[in-house]
């Protein structure tokens, strides 16, 4: 009774030792190779979602660019998996109580201010780069950085080496230099 | 290998969507899809995003390649070359830090009510995704094939006859990594 209601309570705090985290989604990783074939891997979705909202403008011809005849934009095992991220990670949220929306991050908001036109401003800058260099680079923090490196894959680990190259720097920049 | 289930497509789905769910969870209870502990880890002040990353590759790469030994599982390697790992990867690691989240962690951050992770994140990545397969054919053909080496892995570059002459030391190395960050109090 006393280790369920232990067990029970470690859900409604809001963080987990990381070593706990990670031996989870570690084991994750191997679910998803035994159940289902599949690496973990984020950024094809966001792909394959582009490609349908251009569909949904554009008409059925979008399917005929040669990016989305390798990569046709539907719904996949992938996508199912990011709508269960976001589903996990507000049930998280949820439990212990942190939602609280919020458009500009304390952080943020402590070095380049309150302006929420700012923060969406760079956040869409951000996000354009993310997106457009993950595609370029075939994978990202998930599918290089976590299923690419653990079955030791080559260019995983210079991927993850230069994403975190890349963003370093620019952090460095942003709030040491700029934002000081 | 459980080929029988993995052409099951709409319980194929469904494992897609729980997986992503536990992975959604532990990413938000591991804090990593906050703006400020990201930022920390991009400054070098706050390691729980390593922490948390060098122990899903520990763990997972010990079972995959345990499970691949007993014939359970293949590899899903993907190929590289200098033109597609070295520029995209520095562009993905610039709006890494412009953004302060990464697709999954964006999506998760939405999670716990971060609007700046939704117009930012979620739009922004998309337009990126979508703005690369508009100039694709000609990255294709000038940039990515250039110095190719396909998908090897640090087994085929040293030359390991068995790849436990491999998992080992990267897991040693990266568990001391781990103890070092702790010993230090970072």
């Amino acid at each position: 009774m006393d280790i369920f209601q232990t067990l029970a309570n470690h859900l409604f705090v809001s963080i987990w030792p990381p070593y706990i985290v990670g031996a989870g989604i570690g084991i994750l990783c191997w679910l998803a190779f035994l159940l289902s074939n599949h690496p973990i891997g984020v950024s094809t979705a966001f792909a394959k979602s582009a490609g349908m909202i251009e569909m949904a403008v554009r008409g059925p011809e979008v399917r005929n660019k040669p990016y989305y005849q390798e990569n046709p934009p539907t719904i996949d095992w992938g996508w199912m998996l990011v709508a269960g991220l976001f589903l996990g990670a507000f049930t998280a949220a949820w439990l212990s109580g942190d939602i609280n929306w919020k458009w500009v991050p304390q952080m943020w908001e402590d070095t380049f201010g309150p302006s929420i036109l700012l923060r969406l401003s760079a956040a869409l800058l951000g996000g354009i780069c993310v997106g457009f260099g993950a595609r370029w680079g075939s994978g990202c923090t998930s599918g290089h950085g976590i299923s690419g490196t653990l079955q030791l894959v080559l260019t995983s680990w210079i991927a993850v080496f230069c994403f975190f190259a890349g963003g370093v720097a620019v952090a460095f920049i942003m709030y040491r230099i700029i934002g000081v | 290998m459980l080929k029988t289930l993995h052409n099951r497509t709409r319980i194929q789905y469904f494992l897609g969507l729980a997986i992503g769910f536990f992975f959604g969870f532990l990413l938000q209870k591991g804090g990593v899809c906050r703006y400020d502990i990201i930022m920390q880890q991009l400054l070098l002040q706050d390691f729980t995003v390593v922490k948390i990353i060098s122990t899903a590759i520990i763990t997972g790469m010990v079972g995959v390649y345990a499970m691949r030994d007993a014939g359970w599982v293949s590899l899903h390697k993907k190929s590289g070359s200098l033109g597609a790992t070295i520029p995209g990867p520095l562009i993905f690691g610039i709006g890494f830090a412009i953004l302060g989240y990464c697709p999954g962690t964006s999506v998760g951050a939405v999670g716990h009510g971060a609007l700046d992770a939704l117009i930012g994140g979620v739009i922004g990545i998309m337009a990126g995704a979508g703005l690369y397969a508009a100039l694709y054919p000609r990255l294709k053909e000038r940039i990515l094939p250039f110095g190719t080496f396909g998908d090897k892995t640090l087994v085929d570059l040293f030359q390991a006859r068995n790849p436990w002459f491999v998992i080992i030391p990267v897991a040693v190395f990266m568990a001391g990594f781990l103890a070092i960050l702790e010993i230090v109090g970072l």
